[in-house]
This record gives structure tokens, sequence and C-alpha cells, in this order.
């Protein structure tokens, strides 16, 4: 069901953890659900200098959270904007159908640690620029 | 690497004694069992000889065993055979029933029947009060399983068919998990309808049987020959039928050796398990459970990765957590219980069985901290306390 690339990022996942006073976390997901990812990032000159995440889930929710890490590492903020939650799965080889919807939302929450990146350092009016794809599926919005 | 199976819940292997006396049935002794030639009668007898192993094995009559294609069909049979005889009305099951009990009830529901489901205990026990006062003038039927596949709690069957008998109802259970793991004697369960399945008790899969006691009338689901007595047509799985015969009078001689070597096996291994990880509940009753059964769930980790990391360390075992089941839900059986969503994500089960040993439950203690320990690592619902 899981491809071994889904395996290796599951079985090894890269950049776990927490980065301590990240310049911007985001959190998406419910426990109740099932998947919580947290991605927080470190930012230098618009780029992406450190990212590294803690998920509670499935082998997909960690592999995903994994995965896009690893593709974000080094981006510019607006690249980094631009990877979304389908681009992360392909890169994974693909996903189970069934996995598609609440175990792939770590893009989503790498954009909602970008969006509090531009909030904190007060480039509030940059969000909607460079965040055109922010996840609307509110239900999954941790509380 | 050496793979450990602790799923035999889900399925078991064919005993090799049972399949030496399922292999002539496909190559040389493949006659149709209602032919009256030579080879006809040789599959008629084996057929024959099978049913009374499988009606020995339940202290049933010959006449009061119907084969079936599994579990699943036997479940089928007893609800929507036995209700379609009757005007909708309403009938009964706990609400922890396997989904090949309660899917039949929830389409009985949708042709107009009304249906309770009797809540469980925190332990998985069956509500009696709850199942006593659920019974109406029109309730035709109450079905609850002997032994949840989830968390391997027994219930009372013996009491809840007496009660069901006193309200005038008639009374099926789904033994799936329970046959060939505990003593079963139908005429001391009072039982009007019994479902078992080859394949958990080292039978060959697509095989099982329904008990009909004698007077109890059913509407066939299949049309056709008229086999089995008419309940059950289509010509039968001859070496399947061999098969669950032989396998349930070898579960039945070996029980006494088996149960409880597994019954110690399995309170080592839960005992292991409760003493080197911290937040873990164990699930299910403590001591009326089947004699294979661990189950509990770890708390901040979700129950897919702890399969699935458990796999690369070579050990097969099962998870109710929604990822791992498929739906979107965690399991229905460990909701029923009261715990919360994001516990029953946690879930795990170990299925033991007869080929396990104490060496593996302890490579298993071993291994399985370390894994929950990099996983809480990992949770960002995971405060060290």
């Amino acid at each position: 069901m899981y491809t071994d690339l889904v395996m290796d990022h599951f079985s090894n996942p890269r950049n776990v953890g927490e980065i301590e006073d990240a310049d911007g976390v985001g959190q998406i997901g419910n426990p109740v659900c099932g998947d919580v990812m947290r991605i927080s990032i470190d930012v230098e000159d618009d780029r992406i200098a450190d990212v590294k995440f803690k998920t509670f889930g499935c082998g997909a929710a960690v592999a995903t959270s994994s995965m896009v890490t690893e593709m974000v590492k080094g981006k510019t903020l607006a690249e980094a904007a631009e990877i979304s939650n389908k681009a992360v799965a392909e890169a994974l080889g693909g996903l189970p159908p069934n996995k598609m919807h609440c175990s792939n939302l770590a893009a989503d929450a790498l954009h909602l640690a970008i969006q509090d990146y531009l909030t904190r350092a007060g480039r509030e009016a940059e969000v909607p620029l460079i965040l055109a794809a922010l996840p609307k599926g509110h239900e999954h919005s941790s509380p | 690497m050496k793979s450990v199976y602790f799923d035999h819940a889900a399925t078991t292997p064919v005993d090799p004694r049972v399949l030496a006396q399922m292999l002539p049935y496909f190559c040389e002794r493949y006659g149709n069992p209602s032919e009256i030639h030579r080879l006809g009668r040789e599959a008629r007898t084996a057929v024959e000889v099978a049913r009374a192993q499988v009606a020995a094995g339940l202290g049933a009559g010959e006449k009061e065993i119907v084969f079936t294609a599994g579990g699943t069909e036997a479940d089928n049979l007893a609800l929507i055979g036995y209700l379609q005889r009757f005007e909708p009305g309403h009938f009964i099951i706990s609400a922890i029933e396997h989904p090949a009990v309660m899917e039949p009830a929830r389409a009985l529901n949708r042709l107009g029947w009304a249906v309770d489901f009797i809540p469980v205990d925190g332990d998985g026990v069956i509500d009696v009060g709850a199942y006593e006062q659920a019974f109406r003038d029109d309730t035709r039927l109450a079905s609850v399983m002997y032994a949840n596949n989830v968390v391997g709690t027994i219930q009372p069957i013996a009491e809840l068919a007496r009660i069901a008998h006193e309200k005038g109802a008639a009374f099926h259970t789904d033994a799936v998990q329970a046959v060939g793991s505990v003593p079963i004697d139908v005429g001391a369960l009072g039982v009007d309808m019994l479902s078992l399945s080859g394949h958990k008790i080292y039978g060959p899969k697509g095989i099982g049987a329904l008990y009909v006691k004698r007077g109890t009338r059913l509407t066939p689901m299949l049309h056709g020959g008229g086999h089995e007595r008419r309940l059950r047509s289509g010509t039968e799985n001859v070496p399947g039928i061999v098969g669950l015969g032989a396998a349930l009078e070898l579960a039945q001689a070996e029980m006494s050796t088996v149960g409880p070597r597994l019954e110690a096996l399995r309170d080592h291994l839960a005992r292991g398990v409760l003493e080197s990880v911290p937040d873990v509940r164990y699930l299910g009753h403590p001591t009326a459970r089947l004699p294979g059964n661990v189950s509990f769930t770890v708390r901040y980790i979700e129950g897919e990765s702890m399969l699935l990391q458990l796999d690369t360390h070579g050990f097969m075992v099962s998870s109710g957590s929604a990822c791992a089941s498929g739906s979107l839900e965690p399991s229905h059986v460990i909701l029923a219980l009261g715990l919360g969503a994001e516990e029953a994500h946690g879930s795990l089960r170990l299925s033991l069985g007869r080929e396990n040993t104490e060496a593996e439950a302890d490579a298993f203690i071993q291994v399985f901290p370390p894994i929950v320990e990099k996983l809480r690592q990992m949770s960002p619902l995971y405060v060290k306390g």
C-alpha cells in the first residue's frame, strides 16, 4: 500500500523535532481525526534556513511531514508557498487514495508556519501575496 | 529477520494436519456430493463426517449444522434469514458487533426493521439491564457476539439467551472468535443460532458454519439446488468443509493444553507492555477474555505508525486506528468502551496463537518500548511528564 519512499521517510524521518524560538510555527489537524502536524521554521533573507516537524499520525502523515521539510529547506518563502499537498504526495511516489485527505496536510502546516512568520514580522500585507493557497479546510484547524 | 505473527484474530495459518486431510478432495476425491456414483458418495461421506465433527465440537446435532462460505455468510443468514420470515418489527444487537452483524443489521433497518444497539461498559461487557429493557412486544431476535474480535471480552451468552427467550425472541451469537479457543456447548448456552469460521481456527478460508437449533426456521439467502437442507444452495466446498471439521476437532482436542498456555503468554505480554511503557491502557475485561487477546492503547501516538514500525521489526499485529482500518473513524468497539477518539487512534491488538512462544513475547517486550519512545518524540501531543 505504501511506496518504498514513503516507508523510507516513515522509518527514517528527516528533520524531526522543534526549532527553539522558531521564527514561525504552523500546526494543522486534529487528534480526533488521528492526524496532527506541527512545522517550525527559521527564516533568513526570506529563505527557509531551517525546518523541523512533529507529527501525530499514521505512516503517510509522518512521511509527508518528513518529505515537505526536505523539499522546502533553502527555498524562498514564495517558492515554499507554492508547494502543495499534492506535490508532496507526488514526491513520495504517491499515497493510497484513502490517505490523500486527512494524512496529507504537511504543506498546509508549512504554509501556516510561513503565515505565522510574516505576521510576527509585521508583514501581514504579504500573506495573501505569498500564500494564495492557505488551507481552507477549517475543520482540520486545531483549537 | 525472524517474523513473529501476533494477528491470529485476523486469520490463522492452516494447520498442516488439517491440510493433509483436505488435499485428497481436490484432485482425487473430487466428486460432487449430490451424485450417487462412487466419487459422489465418497464426497458425501466426507461432508457428513465433517458435519459430525463440527456438531460434536459445539455439542449440537448433525442436522443442526449448515455449512456456509464463512463467518460473514453465517451471520447474514442468521439475521436476514431468520427475520425475513416476519413482518418488519424490532431486533437487538450489541454496540460492539463485527461488521458481519452490524451491516446486515443496518440493511434490515433500511428494510423497515427497528434495531437497538446495546451499549457495553468500560471492559466491553454488555449492559445486561439495558439489554433486558430494550425488548419490545415485536422483538424477534437478539444477536450478541460471544467474544469480541478487538478487545477479546467474552459476553454472558447463556444469560442473554435466557432473557431473549423469556421475552419471546430468538437468540443468535457470532462466535467466530470464540469457537476453538474456549469450550462451547450450544445446549448449555441455550442459543438458537451460532456462527463460526474456518480460518480463525487453523482451518482454510472460505468456509464457515451456522448452528441452527432444531425447530428454528430460516429463509435461505442463496436459492438453487437445495443443498444444506435447502438453507444454502450451491455445491458443497468439500475440501473446505473437510478442513473445517478437522480444524475444529483438533482445536477441541488441544484446547485444554493450548488454552492455559496462551492465557499465561497473554498475561505475560500484557504485564510486560504495561510495566515497560508509561501511559498505556489495557483494553477489555481483565479475566473474561479470549486466551490469546492482548489489547491496549498507547497515548500520544497513532496505531498505524506503531503497526508499521513493529512490521519493520518483524512483528505482525493489528490496530483499531482509523488509518489502519481504512476509514476515517477509529474502531467503533474502542469508542464504545468510552475512550475518546484520540486515545482510540492509539490502539494495538496482539492476538496470540498456538505456535507463539514465550521467547517471541519477550522479544516483543524488548522491541516495543523504544518504538513507542521514537514515535512519542515525533508527536506534537507528547509532553514528557
